[in-house]
């Protein structure tokens, strides 16, 4: 008995030293030049912790192969995926740590809970777990394109309404007394529809609102982590999970505010509820440039500006928008890459594909470093974004996007979109950038038109 | 209770101290870091060691719960570390 609570206080001694681990590493990876450290750091306290806690389990034979099974498909995953599936892998890990805190809390209630207390943290733990799991898995689904449901579909409405049922089924289920004489399983009916409530969470929610979508899943993760640490009574548990609750948070709030909307409505109303009062009156010729044309500009361009969109992305244009960078810069072009929050898929999307195609990370500006200094720009070359520089967002008070902070490439000298067709953005907005007197379009697929511009250039 | 009121606590602070440590991160990290604390969100897999193996279900829950964990922790870290070292100064 004396010899079991000794190892119990070393394990907590160790605890400790992991947990102030993690609280260092998360901070180093928060800076540039110590991340890549901060990141080590995280993984030693995680290799602690878990190493200590193996030393006295009862079954080490199941949990070693568990986690064998899980490390081989873990680093298969890590290692093979490309750098542009990045957010759908990141949707994809985070559900599996959903999952682990959703068995956790089932396994505690199998065990029988010895107090209210109990009965609540693990229902709440089972929840927020349940939801995160099936949640990101949709979240990979529509970020790999895997799942293409349309919000007005009548599959998206049942399970919309079952998200709202399971959050009704929750509240029973954390006041049901703790009786054995109950006469229905409940439990086995909050499992499921939590489920299928995690799904309905996400799946209205479309695309260009992933950044938020993804960062507060993330946040859940950690969340359901801490609250099973105070479920088993475990202190690292509880500080490493409030650690990444509280960074997704911060990421959520971020995002949110980079698109001037509440999580609220990025949530449960969307783009398309949020009453539209198109203008009509801004519309009228679009100007298009032709690849040569476009490329006699540049070459006489003593600043550019590149502000690429999820449209780079997509056409996997980062290496050749690199190269076209290198040969301005080459020409004695000053070039810059204007990064908005939420160009991409997920929080800095855009900073890992052009970190990718080795361009320097400290060419890279956000919006508030670019604008000020707009008028000196020469030529902006917007790639494959539309909405985050949709001058609605300052000029026209009844758009939907209206005070959204946008890279205001109308204020340069000129413009070029690289576009494949006229098509809205995700917002549905019409952009009245294509129709000012001072935007050229250059229509077609991103990495050809670049493609070509530095073939002109290597002439 | 004590022990949920002191945990309660632990809690709380932890949150707090998250949120001034990454308050002011620039956006290019916002992708590793997301990916960085979605690798530390695995931690659930210290909960998952210490469940019960009673019964067969019990066994399964537990080899389920650390099998997934374990995925979370090795997929999250190296993908964070693969991130990292792509990002140059000039």
């Amino acid at each position: 008995m004396e010899f079991m609570t000794e190892i119990s206080s070393i394990q907590n001694i160790i605890y400790i030293i992991s947990s102030i681990l993690f609280i260092t590493g998360i901070k180093m990876l928060g800076k540039e030049d110590t991340a890549v450290k901060g990141n080590f750091l995280s993984a030693l306290a995680m290799f602690i912790a878990v190493s200590i806690t193996l030393i006295d389990v009862i079954n080490p034979m199941v949990l070693l192969s568990g986690i064998a099974v899980g490390a081989v498909i873990g680093s298969a995953i890590a290692l093979r995926v490309k750098m542009t599936s990045i957010p759908e892998m990141v949707a994809l890990f985070n559900g599996f740590g959903g999952a682990a805190t959703f068995l956790i809390a089932w396994s505690e209630f199998n065990s029988i809970p010895d107090s209210l207390f109990q009965h609540i943290l693990i229902m709440i733990t089972i929840y927020i777990g349940g939801v995160t799991f099936t949640g990101s898995l949709i979240a990979y689904g529509k970020l790999s394109e895997k799942i293409s449901i349309a919000k007005t579909s009548i599959i998206t409405k049942v399970f919309t309404t079952l998200f709202y049922a399971s959050l009704v089924f929750l509240i029973y289920a954390i006041i049901q007394p703790i009786t054995p004489s109950v006469e229905f399983n409940f439990f086995t009916i909050l499992l499921a529809l939590t489920l299928l409530g995690g799904i309905g969470f996400v799946l209205p929610i479309g695309g260009g609102d992933m950044p938020v979508v993804i960062s507060l899943l993330n946040s859940f993760s950690g969340i359901a982590a801490a609250f099973a640490g105070l479920l088993l009574l475990n202190n690292v548990l509880i500080v490493a999970g409030s650690l990444v609750g509280a960074s997704g948070l911060i990421l959520t709030i971020i995002m949110a505010k980079a698109m001037n909307r509440s999580i609220n409505n990025i949530l449960f109303v969307g783009y398309a509820s949020s009453s539209s009062s198109t203008s009509s009156e801004e519309q009228g010729e679009v100007s298009p440039i032709s690849v040569s044309d476009a490329y006699l500009i540049l070459e006489s361009a003593s600043s550019v500006l590149i502000i690429p969109g999820y449209g780079m992305a997509v056409a996997q244009a980062q290496h050749v928008v690199r190269e076209l960078g290198e040969l301005l810069e080459e020409n004695g072009t000053e070039v810059k890459y204007g990064i908005h929050p939420v160009a991409g898929r997920m929080p800095g999307h855009m900073n890992v594909l052009l970190a990718e195609a080795n361009v320097p990370y400290d060419v890279l500006a956000e919006p508030d470093d670019v604008n000020p200094t707009m008028d000196v720009v020469d030529v902006a070359v917007v790639i494959g974004a539309n909405d985050v520089v949709n001058p609605s967002a300052t000029e026209e008070p009844g758009s939907p996007i209206y005070g959204m902070p946008i890279i205001e490439v109308h204020n340069a000298k000129t413009v070029f979109v690289l576009k494949r067709s006229m098509s809205s953005g995700f917002a549905g907005v019409q952009n009245p950038l294509f129709f000012k007197q001072n935007t050229r379009m250059l229509f077609g697929d991103a990495k050809e038109s670049i493609g070509g511009l530095v073939s002109e250039f290597k002439e | 209770m004590e022990t949920y009121v002191l945990l309660g606590f632990v809690l709380i602070l932890s949150i707090y101290l998250g949120l001034e440590l990454i308050a002011k991160v620039p956006s290019t990290l916002h992708t590793p870091l997301m990916s960085g604390a979605n690798a530390i969100s695995g931690i659930a897999l210290v909960g998952a060691l210490i469940l019960s193996t009673d019964s067969n279900l019990q066994t399964a829950i537990a080899f389920l719960a650390v099998t997934f964990a374990s995925i979370n922790v090795f997929g999250g870290y190296l993908v964070t570390n693969r991130m990292l070292k792509m990002f140059k100064k000039k």
